[in-house]
Order: C-alpha cells, then sequence, then structure tokens
C-alpha cells in the first residue's frame, strides 16, 4: 500500500474582481497519483500550473474542493482528532522561504525543539539531546542554536528548517522548491543532504520543483503538471528518455537552454489537451496524448 | 553571436574598480579592483552567487550606487570617456541613450499606477528620440521587439496585470527606448520558471544579433549565461576571479572556485551526491587574508592562506586569479611549500 495516494484532488479559488465578473481559478483540476513508502517523487510543472496548492492540501494548510487523499489507505477526511494529530508527525513540510517556518524573533534552538514541545514528547534534556542529534544530522553545530535566523545563511537557515521538519521523525516530507533560493554551492549541500537523510531515515519525499536537472537528480518517479493537470507522469528516467507529452518536451528543452543555441523559440500559446484523458502509453507510463 | 569579436571596437573598458560601501564602524569594499572590457556587438555574462558584487559592479557602471556607497577607485572608459570622473549631467544622457540598465528587481522598476504603455511613452518623450505624435507608434514597435503578443491591448494593462515574464519583457522593453549600444540585464530571468526563462534568453540573444547590441548579462545561472555569452566574468567576494571565452570558463576552468560552481549543478549523473562547495561565501567586510576563496578551496596551500593571488594565463584560455597559475611559484602537490618565493 503506498503511503500516500491523491485521488482526483480538486482545489479552485473563487477570485472576485472589483467591477468585474468574477473568476474560477481552476489551481488544481483532477489530479492523481501516489507516493510509496522511502520514495522521492518530484512534481514539476511551470509557474502557476498548481503545485504548490497541491502540496497545501496534502499538508492540509487548505481544503480541497473535492477528491481524496489518504495516508495509509486511510482517507484524511474519516480521520479521527487523534489520527488527525499523528499524520502531524507524520507529514512535514519544507517551504522554498525558511523564514515562512521559523519565527525570526526565537534562537533558531528552539524552533527546532518547539514542535516537540507542541507534541508533549520527552522531557527538557531528552529534548535538548534530540534538537542536538537533529542539528548533527543537518550538519550543523550547537554553535548554531543560540542565533536567530537572520544571523544565518540561507543555507543554513534550511538546514535548520529541515532539522525542525524531522524533529517528529516524519515518513514523508513535503519539499516545495527547497533550493530555489540558495546559491548554485549552497543548494547543492542541501541536495546531498535531502538526499543522504532520506537514505538514511528511509524518508518518502515529495519534491515540488521547476529545476527539471534537480527532478532528474533527486527522484525516481515524476508527474508533469500544466494548468492543474498532470500532463504525463512515469519513472524520471523513462520521462527523460523518452517524453511523450509536448508540453514535457518544452520543459525538457527549455531546461537544456545551451544545446538549444539558435533554435526557434517553443512559443506561447501550446494546443490545450483538456480533454485528453491519461493513457498508459508504455508500463507504468501516463500521458494525455 | 559575434565570432569574430577580437577586432570589434572596444566600448567599454573597466579598470581596477573599487565600490566600498559603509559598515558603520569601518567601510568595506563590495567591489575589488574589478577589471573587464566588452566590445561592440559583444555578449559578456557576469556570474557569481548571491552577495559576490556583481549588482554593485553594474550600478557603478552608471554612477548609481547610493551614498555613502562610493567608487574609491579605478577608471570606467566608455568610449573613451571615464565615466567616473563624468559631471553628473553628462552621465545622465549617457544612462539609458547610451548603457541601458534593467534593473534586478522588477517591482522598483515599474509604477503600479500607469499602464505599461504609458510608462514607455514616457521614457521615450524623456529620452527625446521621438516626438509626441510618434510615440504611441514606437512604444508598439518595443513591445512587439520584445514579443509581448497582443501589444496594443497589452499597453493599456498595468503591471500587476502581467506575469513575472511579461513583466521582464516590459523591463527590457523601457531600457530600449533609449536606443542603447550596451544594455546592462541584470538577473533578467532569475524567479521565472524554465520555460520562460528560455523565451527571455531567445529574446536577448535575438536582441543582440538584430539590433547590434552589446549585452552585459549579470546572473547566477550558468545555463543562462551558457546560452548567451562570448565571454564569462566569475566574481567571487567582489573579484573577477576567472574571465576568458565562454567555451573555456565554462567548460575547462582554471580557477577551483569556477570547478566547484560548475559541480553544483545537477548534471549527468542522477543520484550521485554533487561536488559542490563546502561552506558558504564570506560576508562583506569579512575576507579572510591571501586568496578570499581560501577557507573553501579543496586545492588550497600555505601560500593562498598569506598571499592575495594575481590573475595568470591558464592553458585553456581563461585568466584566473589563482596561485596554482602563477608560473614563477612552484605550487607543491602536497608538501609543505613554506612561503619561499619559487624558482
Ligand atoms: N489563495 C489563492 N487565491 C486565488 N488564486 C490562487 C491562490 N493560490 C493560488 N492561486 C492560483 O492558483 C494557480 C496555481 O498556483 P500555485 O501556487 O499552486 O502554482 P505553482 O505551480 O506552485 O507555481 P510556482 O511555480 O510559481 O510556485 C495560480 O493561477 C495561482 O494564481
Ligand atoms: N547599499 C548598500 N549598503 C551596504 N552594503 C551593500 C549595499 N548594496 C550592496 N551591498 C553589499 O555589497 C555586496 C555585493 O552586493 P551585490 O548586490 O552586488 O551582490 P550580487 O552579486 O548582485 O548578489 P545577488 O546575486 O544576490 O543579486 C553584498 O555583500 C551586499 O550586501
Ligand atoms: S589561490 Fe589557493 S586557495 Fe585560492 S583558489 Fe587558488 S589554490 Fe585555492
Ligand atoms: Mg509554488
Ligand atoms: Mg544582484
Amino acid at each position: 500500500m503506498p503511503l500516500l495516494e491523491v485521488e482526483g484532488l480538486v482545489k479552485h479559488f473563487v477570485r472576485r474582481r472589483p467591477l468585474r465578473s468574477t473568476v474560477v481559478v481552476h489551481a488544481v483540476n483532477d489530479i492523481s497519483f501516489t507516493v510509496d513508502e522511502g520514495e522521492s517523487f518530484g512534481l514539476v510543472g511551470e509557474s502557476g500550473s498548481g503545485k504548490t496548492t497541491a502540496a497545501r492540501c496534502i499538508l492540509r494548510l487548505t481544503t480541497p474542493t473535492a477528491g481524496e487523499i489518504r495516508f495509509d489507505g486511510e482517507p484524511i477526511r474519516s480521520m479521527s482528532r487523534q489520527q488527525l494529530r499523528r499524520l502531524r508527525r507524520t507529514v512535514q513540510p519544507v517551504f522554498q522561504d525558511p523564514y515562512a517556518s521559523l519565527n525570526p524573533r526565537l534562537p533558531v534552538g528552539e524552533s527546532v525543539a518547539e514542535p516537540l514541545v507542541v507534541h508533549r514528547i520527552g522531557t527538557a534534556a531528552s529534548r535538548q539531546a534530540r534538537v542536538e542529534e537533529l542539528l548533527d544530522q543537518v550538519g550543523l553545530d550547537r554553535s548554531h542554536l543560540r542565533r536567530r535566523p537572520d544571523e544565518l545563511s540561507g543555507g543554513q537557515r534550511q538546514r535548520i528548517a529541515l532539522a525542525r521538519a524531522l524533529a517528529l521523525g516524519p515518513r514523508l516530507v513535503v519539499l516545495d522548491e527547497p533550493v530555489s533560493a540558495l546559491d548554485a554551492s549552497v543548494g547543492a549541500q542541501i541536495v546531498n543532504l535531502l538526499m543522504r537523510l532520506q537514505r538514511d531515515l528511509g524518508l518518502a519525499l515529495l519534491f515540488i520543483t521547476h529545476d527539471l536537472r534537480l527532478v532528474r537528480h533527486m527522484t525516481t518517479r515524476v508527474a508533469v503538471m500544466r494548468a492543474g493537470r498532470i500532463v504525463e507522469t512515469a519513472a524520471t528516467q523513462a520521462v527523460f528518455a523518452a517524453p511523450r507529452h509536448p508540453y514535457t518536451r518544452t520543459l525538457l528543452a527549455a531546461a537544456d537552454l545551451a544545446s538549444r543555441r539558435g533554435q526557434v523559440d517553443p512559443g506561447e500559446n501550446r494546443p490545450d489537451d483538456g480533454d485528453t484523458p491519461l493513457r498508459e502509453v508504455a508500463v507504468g507510463h501516463w500521458a494525455r496524448v | 553571436m559575434s565570432k569574430e569579436s577580437a577586432d570589434r571596437p572596444v566600448l567599454l573598458q573597466v579598470e581596477r574598480l573599487t565600490t566600498v560601501f559603509d559598515l558603520g564602524d569601518r567601510e568595506a569594499a563590495a567591489v575589488r579592483a574589478v577589471s573587464f572590457m566588452i566590445r561592440a556587438g559583444e555578449t559578456l555574462a557576469l556570474v557569481g552567487e548571491s552577495g559576490s558584487g556583481k549588482s554593485v559592479t553594474a550600478l557603478s557602471l552608471l554612477g548609481l550606487v547610493r551614498p555613502p556607497g562610493r567608487i574609491t577607485g579605478g577608471s570606467i572608459l566608455w568610449k573613451g570617456l571615464d565615466l567616473v570622473h563624468l559631471e553628473e549631467t553628462r552621465l545622465h544622457r549617457i544612462r539609458g541613450r547610451e548603457i541601458a540598465l534593467v534593473l534586478q528587481d522588477p517591482g522598483a522598476a515599474l509604477n503600479p499606477v500607469f499602464t505599461v504603455g504609458d510608462q514607455i511613452i514616457e521614457t521615450l518623450l524623456a529620452h527625446g528620440v521621438v516626438p509626441k505624435p510618434g510615440a504611441r507608434a514606437r512604444m508598439l514597435e518595443l513591445l512587439d521587439a520584445v514579443r509581448i503578443p497582443d501589444p496594443d491591448r497589452r499597453a493599456d494593462d498595468y503591471p500587476h496585470q502581467l506575469s513575472g515574464g511579461l513583466r521582464q519583457r516590459v523591463m527590457i522593453a523601457l531600457a530600449l527606448a533609449g536606443d542603447p549600444e550596451l544594455l546592462i540585464a541584470d538577473e533578467p530571468t532569475t524567479g521565472l520558471d524554465a520555460t520562460t526563462q528560455s523565451r527571455i534568453v531567445d529574446l536577448l540573444r535575438d536582441l543582440v544579433e538584430r539590433h547590434d547590441l552589446s549585452l552585459l548579462l549579470i546572473s547566477h545561472d550558468l545555463a543562462v549565461v551558457s546560452a548567451c555569452a562570448d565571454r564569462v566574468a566569475v566574481m567571487y567576494a567582489g573579484q573577477i576571479i576567472e574571465e576568458g571565452p565562454a567555451q573555456a570558463v565554462l567548460h575547462n576552468p582554471g580557477h577551483p572556485y569556477t570547478r566547484g560552481l560548475l559541480a553544483s549543478v545537477p548534471g549527468a549523473a542522477p543520484g550521485v551526491p554533487l561536488r559542490g562547495i563546502e561552506g558558504a561565501p564570506p560576508r562583506l567586510g569579512e575576507l579572510p587574508p591571501g586568496c578570499a576563496f581560501a577557507p573553501r578551496c579543496p586545492e588550497q596551500f600555505d601560500r593562498c592562506k598569506t598571499v592575495m593571488p594575481e590573475s595568470w594565463a591558464h592553458d585553456t584560455g581563461t585568466v584566473a586569479r589563482c596561485h596554482l597559475h602563477d608560473p614563477g611559484q612552484a605550487v607543491p602537490a602536497t608538501t609543505d611549500e613554506g612561503g619561499a618565493p619559487g624558482p
């Protein structure tokens, strides 16, 4: 049984505009995918394709318009309070901007310990030991504990956000653009760290990004989103070796800027394939073609 | 892109440019003796990680560093004219008309209460490049030149009604309004998704080719740089630490920092740890003595910690600021070199 199952997820936003007609934004429009225990799954797509909205639904930061999300086969909708509480320990987020998850006035050591305090885990002493262990896991030392977020570099802040996410021993970490705000040399350190933690702790990762190079590097399966829908999903290798959907090909070409020197702009207007259903084009390889 | 660029005239020649900021108790140089040149029709990319001094270099070129920040040394020769000592009124005329800058932060440069069309028209009139009756037509031409679909309709949009990609195009259109010879584009693709990035890159290349523009492209994205640049200069802690033809810098660099930067980008070997670089760049005003990269450098040796390296030619055609390439210096493989001068 997959750890996470997303089935027919829909999220609409109603946007009211003064003096104009109200529009409904179909941010996520009927998407389904699964993430296995210990697996690294990528969600890619251009800006506005609905990646963050999907993640927020999974993290229960927003209520889906329709569809179902299950953990260990259990629909979130029908979970008891106690199960939901446990779920909060199972799934943890890491966002692009660590400021969003760290209290700027709190020494970062307290931010890391906070989930333990909230969930009343351990004694003050055992929590301290756990925080030090977490810091060690993300490659920081104790001298960092007393500092405030703005006294740390971007990479160090992202390590702290990661330590905090790991505090409760999650099984799934949802990473929304975790390195796109970082410099390449620092981003590479975080990428290496994530891959090591995934292996050592048996974590499942839901990795959200618009950087295809990262997806290829870090994930084993991937779903490509466009305009709220999944247009292609398969093993990452298969998608890179034999992309089937024209949009995926456009994305791959765009990522490969250098080799496109002198080629023509693929253009802003691509045909809409809203009504083409996902079809299994090869074993485990689905595309709207 | 220009092939025979070596015999094109030099437009911009920057020599040992130094720009400092006040840190309260002391001052610190954000740009340290930076030298480079740009020939007509050439694209030079300035790459480097956050805080390395790229934007301050760009602002310095046009005298736009805000006091108490200031240029304390060096020269900026624009077609033979030294911009460092040029009076403000004359510099003002060069800005936009001869050298145009696309700022890093589009939010700061576009006025939210005017339509994009009106802003471009205003800029056209301010530069005096077209008479008032022709301004709207020229504005639409510019929107078309930066490939904004349906310019007639888009001209009446306010900045917030545009996507990030379209906003960036408007910024470029604004910069082109004065018909400049050199365009400085500071991080023109940062924050945009890959498809939008590649369209902006295509646009820049097209402008350089068709309008015979020279381009100083500032970016930390090596993919963007490799798609556009004829030459590449790499900045670290306020210095240019390597410079040369794009091909050489991006494929056979001589400086350990450039090599580390290239190894940080996920590439051919999925799942394998990236080689990257340990640690983080020094903060402004907290430079180590000797080579600024020494604390992170896998190849550092004794001399690196005390003596600032000069720039030396590297076999592949780049110039690297690194003791490893000092021909007069015996570089110890592993042994102690003792700081004594080489043979
Ligand atoms: N709270 C909201 N109210 C109205 N519309 C919203 C809201 N949140 C997101 N949207 C819209 O939903 C769509 C999907 O947005 P989302 O942030 O999920 O995209 P994304 O794939 O994460 O993009 P990015 O790569 O830019 O982060 C967009 O059109 C966005 O404008
Ligand atoms: N007005 C200022 N006052 C003080 N320090 C400044 C000022 N502007 C820039 N700096 C400092 O100068 C250094 C170089 O900054 P600069 O903006 O040129 O970096 P950059 O290479 O453009 O980085 P990024 O990729 O983040 O844009 C940084 O340490 C920055 O903090
Ligand atoms: S001078 Fe020394 S420390 Fe600096 S880059 Fe070269 S080898 Fe490394
Ligand atoms: Mg997002
Ligand atoms: Mg900058």
